[in-house]
């Protein structure tokens, strides 16, 4: 709880846990926060621009782009997140066995881990949009196939780090089980691994997300998403260059957020950077230097 | 109460699918006595930890066995524990999300249930005090304590398992030389006042002859000698001879 409130004394961090929680809320409660109905087409509204009623002004077909906007956060936003907890959830469990278990089990999962790396992302995106057909649930189940291993990779290695400690051998010539170990040792030290790699990792899916919306390979028309809102602003881009600027920018903000919270986050859980008591200590200190002034004086 | 009978170990060497073996211990037979303090001193790579991770029961050997008290050491991963231990490498010896009273509350829960917490918290401070540490001590985390702090916290943490017999691998070895004498009057006199046994590995022989009762030579695996401190300098092997000689001149 101290290495929280340490993250919370962090203005731009603050901002930036402002912002990614509420695009999540917005996301979440859609229906009730957007104006307007997303897929409601009014042509005699066609680039209106700013008014009461649709606070974004509205696009091609006469959409409210405020609400587009907000329900778009649900592909783009929410499904990579739940990709990202499974393929992280599957990441990490096999991290934690090969880099603690070591040995035989360790190469078995390491060798199957190197083969799903050695297919390049995108093409392997591609190859299975084309043989399960155009669609968001596509492209996120093939970010799971695709990101799994990186994270195994990256978790197991941190977990190795740790699992020669001599802390940890003491552990074991207390005959602590290996469970309790992993938990109590091992856990705490590769979260901070675990959460910057993830964080970096989800907006670069989101980014991803939104390159294969753009390109019509993900969510179909009319649903929204930034992406695809960017691709349909396209086609006006220099007689509405305005159409391009509200996912553009939100992509920008979100995923900017994300990555400032992420370097917030790795140096609150270091524990190095922290301290037990560092104010009181540092008053302490001061009375003490005062005091022999004084004597000195 | 610890017997080591023809312990081999061997490490794979190269990659995967090599067959070839590093022989790290060959024949390794000692007894030790409860109570006594064992010393075992040989150049780095001669086996010596190695042998201290079979001791503690962390790795098992690949033939020859280790009774302790009549049982296998780490055969039984909940009743070992008749044997603790004391690191070399400071840096690492305590989690670094652990205060010092976690750390040291670690090894004194074994098997215990949370009704005796206030307990422990006296048994904390007590420990802290007779390792010659401030009880104020028990909030701090590793990194803001000195090199030779941690390794009495260490040491408190190894005598709380009440263990009789302590594992010394190199304990001494990182620390600072005024340091190091503290420390080794640290362990002086906790075997005298709690009956503790030591086995201390080391490459130290000075060290070793200050605190040790007899002391075990080793060298590529093997042992070379096993001589009592007080006879020291009527070692037989004329690798030992030669080791000490270097120590004297």
């Amino acid at each position: 709880m101290k290495r929280i409130g340490s993250l919370l004394q962090d203005r731009l961090a603050l901002l930036s846990l402002f912002i990614i929680t509420s695009t999540l809320l917005a996301g979440i409660f859609a229906p009730w926060i957007a104006p307007n109905d997303p897929e409601e087409v009014h042509m005699e509204l066609r680039f209106a621009s700013a008014s009461w009623e649709y606070l974004l002004g509205n696009d091609h077909l006469g959409r409210c782009v405020l609400s587009r906007l907000i329900y778009g956060i649900r592909p783009s936003v929410l499904g990579v997140l739940a990709v990202l907890a499974i393929s992280v959830g599957i990441g990490t469990a096999i991290g934690f066995i090969a880099g603690y278990f070591k040995g035989k089990l360790d190469a078995l999962l390491m060798r199957i881990c190197d083969i799903m790396l050695s297919f390049p992302g995108y093409v392997m995106t591609l190859g299975i949009i084309g043989i399960l057909g155009v669609g968001l649930q596509h492209i996120l189940l093939a970010f799971v196939l695709m990101k799994w291993s990186w994270f195994a990779r990256i978790i197991r290695t941190s977990v190795m780090q740790y699992a020669d400690a001599e802390y940890v051998k003491f552990s074991k010539t207390l005959g602590i089980g290996s469970l309790r170990i992993i938990w109590k040792h091992i856990v705490p030290v590769t979260v901070p691994v675990i959460a910057v790699t993830s964080s970096s990792a989800f907006s670069s899916m989101v980014l991803q997300l939104s390159g294969y919306s753009f390109l019509g390979l993900g969510v179909q028309a009319p649903h929204a998403e930034w992406g695809m809102m960017l691709n349909e602003a396209r086609e006006v881009m220099f007689s509405r260059p305005e159409l391009l600027l509200a996912p553009g920018i939100t992509t920008i903000l979100f995923v900017s957020a994300v990555h400032f919270f992420t370097d917030a986050l790795q140096v609150a859980l270091d524990p190095k950077l922290g301290s037990s008591g560092r104010k009181k200590q540092r008053k302490g200190r001061f009375q003490t230097a005062n005091l022999q002034g004084s004597e000195v004086a | 109460m610890l017997i080591v009978d023809r312990v081999d170990k061997s490490y794979r060497k190269g990659g995967f699918f090599s067959r070839e073996r590093q022989q790290v211990l060959k024949n390794i037979s000692f007894h030790y006595e409860q109570g006594e303090c064992l010393g075992i001193i040989g150049e780095s790579g001669c086996g010596k930890s190695t042998l201290g991770r079979l001791l503690l029961g962390i790795e098992k050997p690949e033939s020859g066995s280790i009774l302790l008290k009549g049982k296998k050491a780490g055969g039984n991963r909940a009743g070992s524990g008749s044997i603790s231990a004391v690191f070399q490498d400071y840096t690492s010896s305590i989690n670094p999300y652990f205060t010092v009273e976690q750390a040291i509350m670690e090894s004194l829960g074994i098997g215990r249930d949370r009704s005796s917490r206030r307990d422990n918290h006296a048994k904390v401070d007590r420990l802290l005090k007779h390792v010659g540490l401030d009880p104020h001590c028990r909030t701090k985390y590793p990194h803001e304590l000195s090199g030779g702090q941690i390794q009495r916290v260490c040491i408190a943490r190894a005598v709380a398992t009440e263990a009789p017999c302590i594992l010394l691998d190199e304990a001494i070895s990182s620390l600072d030389s005024s340091v190091q004498m503290q420390v080794l009057e640290l362990l002086k006199r906790l075997k005298e006042i709690d009956k503790l046994g030591y086995i201390f590995i080391t490459h130290d022989i000075q060290a070793a002859a200050f605190i040790c009762d007899r002391i075990m030579i080793m060298r590529n695996g093997q042992i070379e000698e096993i001589v009592s401190t007080t006879q020291l300098m009527d070692v037989q092997s004329p690798y030992a001879k030669k080791m000490l000689q270097m120590v004297i001149s």
